[in-house]
């Protein structure tokens, strides 16, 4: 097990190294002179090349490589150009924002996906499947900013149960919180839990059919039995293994939502930055949420080592 | 056979209809449309929808249903030549990963599960940033991002089929590895690669309405879907149509693709489930 977790870990490694490198490059062929970009048109050429030495981008690109490397690996994510407050610490501000919307969205999406999957299953072909089915395809076919719209439009505007904007005051107030976050999570959640309904309803209806359910049936087992105890437990383990490869697709999604409802979350700050090209913002901001992709992919696999004892000697 | 199967299935002819008005739409928007998308009418700002104006008019008086009928345009062309530029190079890079054992195979493999490890909407963002916004970026940002879908999907098939006899027997007559791939590999595994396009032509369609929501997509005054709504949304409580229209839009050509490729795959290959995006 500790080899396993040791490799799995040192793999991740060279995968954060792709990302940042990739990233780097990315930004250096961001469209036009950064320094004209902070600085407008107008700037004196003396201004820019000032703003170009402090950047370092004046230096050979091994250069500003290898020192972009050296301070990531010193936890220096640079400063905002605009207002020269730290970059980490506006991030530090802004993950919890989304760490709490891609884990309510995913129950969110778990409590209703999985009963819901479930009973099509079990009603497999009758009327309840066949609806079932469609609005798996509709989950599917959604943009999540869409839905997110209309959610806003429908309990923010018209009924008015909730807040149309924002995260929350400075997200000390449990109640506050969780008031703000209850319309963004529903919309991810809600797209999430068409994807766990048709997982599960698939995999369990490939359960459904295999030998060892059967026995179970002629065994003389109750029905509840024989589904909860042998064929729903086995066919949850293919539903959690996507879950967990679905917490960097919901990250992902996050961004559309936050955008929506205006939540001062990574996907809204990233946004931002490309849009007034705030280059050491979306610099950092880019490897902060692919090192943070890549970590829930490792916590997801290190998680599935310990459900499955398979995995660890593939 | 096949044929008969797909048609028995109401799902994906629904599917099959809404794909087919969606491309009718996009071929025929010159004379379809009842307005020019682009002119402005400053008089008839925000009308409701009527008679006249079907879908009402935006903030300069365009009317909604022409500009939804050529975003079909944008949409479609992203969808497809994004699809079809991620499968081109994803099936080229899985035949060789799939095909030869060495370290090649092994560098795509392994840069394939570093890509596979990223949302596809991360991806197409950090390309956007790369090259800037625009239509063109965004068919190359989804295409990049598809890729690694499609060299697995390859790869996966080029295994299975490299093992049967037919292969060593061609490899025995000394035709050469390019040739095997070409002629008996590849047509083995065009056909899951066709279902899975229609798959992900959806996705592409629902990923451009995306970054173009983003305003990192298709830049104005050309109409997309997903710029749109986002105009739209600023003023959704005086005049819901602006962006509940091309909505319809993105919902009609998403969930067509979706139903159609789910129908294919049912007649098809029953044993291909379950996707991501």
């Amino acid at each position: 097990m500790l080899t396993y977790i040791i490799r799995r870990v040192l793999s991740a490694i060279p995968t954060i190294l792709v990302v940042i490198t990739i990233v780097f490059f990315a930004v250096r062929g961001l469209g036009g002179d950064p320094a004209i970009a902070i600085l407008g048109d107008r700037a004196t050429p003396q201004a820019l090349e000032a703003l170009r030495e402090r950047l370092g981008l004046n230096q050979p690109l091994w250069k500003q490589y290898t020192s972009f490397l050296w301070r990531l690996a010193h936890g220096d994510l640079g400063r905002d150009l605009r207002t020269d407050i730290p970059v980490a610490k506006l991030f530090a501000r802004a993950v919890p924002y989304t760490i709490d919307l891609a884990i309510w969205a995913t129950v969110i999406g778990i409590l209703i996906g999985v009963p819901t999957g479930v009973l099509a299953a079990l009603r497999w072909n009758s009327p309840l499947d066949f609806v079932g089915r469609f609005i798996g395809i509709l989950g599917f076919s959604f943009p999540t900013f869409y839905l997110s719209i209309l959610l806003l439009f429908i309990f923010g505007l018209v009924l008015d149960w909730f807040p149309m904007m924002g995260g929350g005051g400075d997200y000390s107030d449990p109640a506050d919180r969780a008031y703000h976050l209850f319309l963004p999570a529903l919309s991810l959640g809600l797209i999430k839990a068409a994807f766990v309904m048709r997982l599960t309803r698939s995999s369990l209806l490939n359960v459904l059919h295999e030998d060892y359910v059967r026995t179970a049936r002629s065994k003389g087992l109750k029905e509840w039995v024989v589904i909860y105890k042998h064929a729903l437990r086995n066919s949850l383990i293919p539903v959690v293994t996507m879950i967990g490869l679905y917490l960097a697709v919901t990250i992902g999604g996050s961004i559309e939502v936050e955008i929506v409802f205006n939540r001062p979350g990574l996907g809204k700050f990233l946004i931002g930055a490309i849009q007034e090209r705030n280059y050491s913002v979306i610099q950092s901001g880019l490897v902060v949420l692919a090192v943070f992709i890549v970590l829930v992919n490792l916590i997801t696999d290190l998680s599935y080592a310990l459900i499955d004892p398979r995995i660890k000697y593939e | 056979m096949e044929i008969r199967r797909f048609l028995k299935n109401r799902v994906s002819l629904v599917g099959l209809v809404l794909v087919i008005i969606v491309i009718f739409a996009g071929i025929c928007a010159p004379w379809i449309s009842p307005y020019d998308p682009l002119k402005h009418n400053v008089v008839n700002r925000f009308a409701d929808p009527s008679w006249q104006h079907v879908g009402g008019t935006d903030r300069y008086g365009r009317d909604i249903l022409s500009r939804t009928i050529w975003g079909s345009r944008v949409s479609l062309s992203v969808g497809f030549l994004a699809t079809i530029l991620g499968a081109i190079g994803g099936t080229m890079l899985g035949l060789i990963a799939g095909y030869n054992k060495g370290r090649v195979s092994n560098l795509i493999m392994w840069l394939t599960d570093v890509f596979m490890s990223f949302p596809t909407m991360v991806l197409a963002i950090i390309v956007v940033v790369a090259f800037g916004a625009g239509t063109r970026n965004v068919v190359l940002a989804i295409g990049l991002a598809f890729t690694p879908r499609f060299i697995r999907l390859a790869r996966g098939s080029t295994l299975a089929v490299a093992e049967h006899v037919y292969v060593e027997a061609s490899k025995a007559t000394g035709r050469s590895d390019w040739g095997i791939v070409l002629r008996h590999v590849l047509p083995n595994v065009a056909g899951e690669i066709v279902i899975m396009s229609t798959l992900w032509i959806a996705t592409a369609i629902r990923l451009e309405a995306s970054l173009s929501f983003l305003g990192l997509g298709t830049q104005p005054p050309t109409p997309s879907w997903g710029m749109m709504i986002k105009e739209g949304m600023f003023h959704f409580i005086q005049a819901p149509w602006l962006s509940l229209v091309p909505g319809a839009g993105i919902f009609c050509a998403t969930m067509g693709f979706n139903m159609l490729g789910d129908g294919m795959r049912d007649a098809l290959d029953p044993k291909l489930r379950g996707r991501l995006t």
